[in-house]
């Protein structure tokens, strides 16, 4: 996973509620093998279906932190979504509310997710709107948006920031604590139930 | 201190915690399908690792599965890739399987439980958001995503943060021709999509109580269509009843000291919810959604809403992006609406009881000229169960179409899926735009109004049937 500090672009508003992860990338996308090209899917119904959505309107190409309505990201647990919306070229979603796996998935690709009170976004929205070419800064150094004189904080927690900063993968953090696995497994009931060996029937 | 039971089933999974940093949550089964888990073993590959479990690993093909001609190679190239990718997998990790034709295939959540893999208070999780359905068991069942499969694969344990917990009680007695379906979509519809986020969801109170094991599954199933980390239910007889006889339920005396254990899953008297929601049984009636998101939902004799009419402005647009979607008008009644499609099955609605519902509804009739009926069993099992009992005969001679086990119409991965502007009544749980097959239009219903569906063309309650005698 790439290291994420600060980053700095511009910005696309995403006025809607509750975008659905099947919205992000439809199924059909979902039977690729590979971690990336999924571009191609990105909000494809839309793009294909609405002329004047955001993410076709030539003000807007370029960018990469995305500002969404609440509820963002509901549905399937599916981290395509996430891969999508990166293979887009976006390293930010904007959102007052996130779904729980949406946002978990994000954070263990490298997607930033940043929680901000549904004014902010609001007051972001309008900024956007007014001048698509502004350049927004997300910077999770110092915890804040920023962009023209405006500074929002916000806050996300402390282990997922680190991990984010240092562009830590979970795994190899998980393994530093081999012998608890252990220890843990050693005393589990003998009766929970096994796959293998398949039993006779 | 008194816990709930969600908190005692974590508690007793905790492999390490320390301040400032996520617990170490150990999982005591993982499920696998073929669409969110290649990219984990491609990681896992890349990293020279291996599945530290396989004994705690079980995998099946679900959502690429074709529902006709299932012995055949899947005609799709790219579905196929996707399934043949997972039979290399699990061969090369040595795990277990159920591909298509063997006896145990079928939808991840329905085999789960049906194989008695599921069991109380056990962590389960899955690269799918559907895993709460496990719940049902009294289990802490979630879904992942990829990064998270891949985790699970390598070390059996997730780290996790501690959900808020949350109650929705159901007292009293559902009205006859209402169900675990119609409960669940009354309370999304109540708390919204995004009413659970961040919590885990107990279902509590005697309407539940007197729920079947597959009825709880039902409810539990669509926790994540109401924003929840995950659902559950208390274990109690009605779980041992289920579980007892099972391939992989414990026997002997490992059942017994397995039941002693279960006893002692439920929420204590003082414990503390962080949000509690109360719902009363009896004035519940069948339910139906109308829009392009699961909490879009009113009682059937309701008619489809005017968004002028709501105040949020947010809801007010969805609401007017819904109903240009869906191709509906404010103010029509919602049993006047003919559907194309009625789709049964889904790890929602696709198990035996379900099946039973729609055959007793459409026993002896006939499906409507304007409407073709899928029924589609969760599982291989469940397929052969029905054929035993002879539903497959009663849908067959009304008319439907009987298909092989998977996920079928829930989502367009496979061949059965909608056509543009085609409008279906289906007993899965995501009305999401185009989930269904692109362009198609979603109503989320019950197995028994998907029946009354079914034979009438337009949306109908199970009891207006009786009143037409259709
Ligand atoms: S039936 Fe539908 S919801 Fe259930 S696992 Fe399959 S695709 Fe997912």
């Amino acid at each position: 996973m790439d290291a994420f500090t600060t980053h700095t672009g511009t910005a696309v508003p995403l006025r809607r509620t509750n975008v659905d992860t099947d919205q992000i990338i439809p199924a059909e996308y979902l039977k690729r093998i590979t971690r990336t090209g999924f571009e191609d899917g990105l909000f494809v119904a839309w793009r294909t279906n609405e002329p004047d959505f955001v993410l076709n309107l030539p003000q807007f190409a370029g960018a990469s932190i995305l500002v969404a309505g609440p509820d963002f990201g509901t549905g399937s647990s599916r981290e395509h979504a996430v891969w999508a919306l990166m293979d887009g070229g976006f390293r930010v979603v904007i959102s007052s509310r996130f779904a729980d796996i949406f946002r978990n998935n994000s954070t263990k690709a490298g997607l930033l997710t940043v929680l901000l009170p549904q004014e902010e976004v609001e007051a972001l929205w309008k900024a956007i709107e007014e001048d698509p070419s502004l350049a927004v800064t997300v910077d999770l150094e110092n915890n804040s948006v920023r962009y023209a004189a405006t500074t929002v904080p916000f806050s996300i927690d402390a282990y997922t920031r680190w991990r984010l900063l240092e562009g830590l993968d979970d795994v190899g953090l998980t393994e530093r604590h081999l012998g608890d696995i252990e220890a843990f497994e050693a005393a589990r009931p003998s009766w929970l139930p096994r796959t293998l060996p398949a039993p006779a029937r | 201190m008194p816990k709930t039971l969600a908190e005692k089933v974590y508690d007793a999974h905790v492999v390490r915690s320390t301040e400032g940093e996520p617990d170490l949550l150990y999982i005591d089964l993982h499920l696998v399908h073929e669409v969110t888990s290649p990219q984990a073993f491609d990681g896992l590959r890349a990293a020279g690792r291996t599945v530290r479990r396989p004994d705690l690993t079980m995998t099946t093909e679900d959502h690429n599965v074709p529902t006709l001609d299932i012995l055949k190679p899947i005609a799709d190239p790219i579905s196929r890739a996707q399934v043949d990718a997972l039979r290399r997998n699990t061969a090369e990790f040595g795990l277990r399987t159920a591909p298509m034709g063997d006896r145990d295939q079928g939808i991840v959540h329905v085999i789960g439980p049906q194989l008695g893999l599921t069991q109380p208070g056990m962590t389960i999780v899955c690269g799918d958001s559907h895993t709460s359905t496990h719940g049902a068991f009294g289990a802490l069942a979630f879904g992942i995503g990829t990064s998270e499969v891949e985790h699970v694969l390598a070390t059996q344990t997730l780290p996790q943060y501690r959900a808020k917990q949350m109650s929705v009680t159901v007292d009293g007695e559902l009205p006859p021709g209402v169900s675990a379906k119609d409960v669940i979509l009354a309370v999304i519809a109540e708390i919204g999509t995004g009413g659970g986020q961040g919590h885990v969801i107990e279902y509590r109170g005697s309407a539940i109580r007197a729920l079947s094991m597959e009825a709880r599954m039902t409810i539990c199933n669509m926790s994540i269509e109401a924003g929840a980390k995950a659902g559950l239910i208390a274990p109690d007889q009605t779980t041992f009843d289920y579980l007892a006889g099972r391939p992989h339920a414990p026997q002997g005396a490992d059942w017994d000291a397995a039941v002693a254990y279960w006893s002692t899953l439920t929420t204590d008297e003082d414990a503390v919810f962080d949000r509690e929601v109360v719902l009363d049984a009896a004035s519940l009636a069948p339910f139906v959604t109308w829009g392009t998101n699961p909490g879009q939902g009113l009682p059937l004799s309701a008619s489809v809403p005017d968004p002028a009419q709501i105040a949020d402005e947010g809801d007010r647009r969805a609401a007017e992006q819904a109903l240009a979607y869906m191709g509906l008008t404010a103010g029509t009644p919602l049993s006047e609406i003919a559907v194309d499609t009625v789709f049964v099955g889904s790890c929602t609605n696709g198990r035996i009881e379900d099946l039973r519902v729609v055959a007793e509804a459409v026993r002896g009739r006939k499906v409507a000229d304007s409407t073709r009926l899928l029924v589609v069993p969760g599982s291989v099992q469940v397929k052969a169960q029905a054929e035993a009992e002879g539903l497959d005969r009663v849908f067959t001679d009304a008319g439907a179409e009987w298909r092989g086990a998977g996920c079928s119409m829930c989502l367009g991965m496979n061949p059965d899926q909608l056509k543009p502007g085609e409008r279906s009544a289906s007993t899965s749980n995501r009305n999401f735009q185009g989930r269904q097959g692109k362009g198609g239009r979603t109503h989320l219903v019950s197995p028994a109004v998907a029946a009354a569906t079914a034979l009438t063309g337009k949306l109908t309650a199970p009891a207006a049937l009786e009143k037409t005698g259709v």
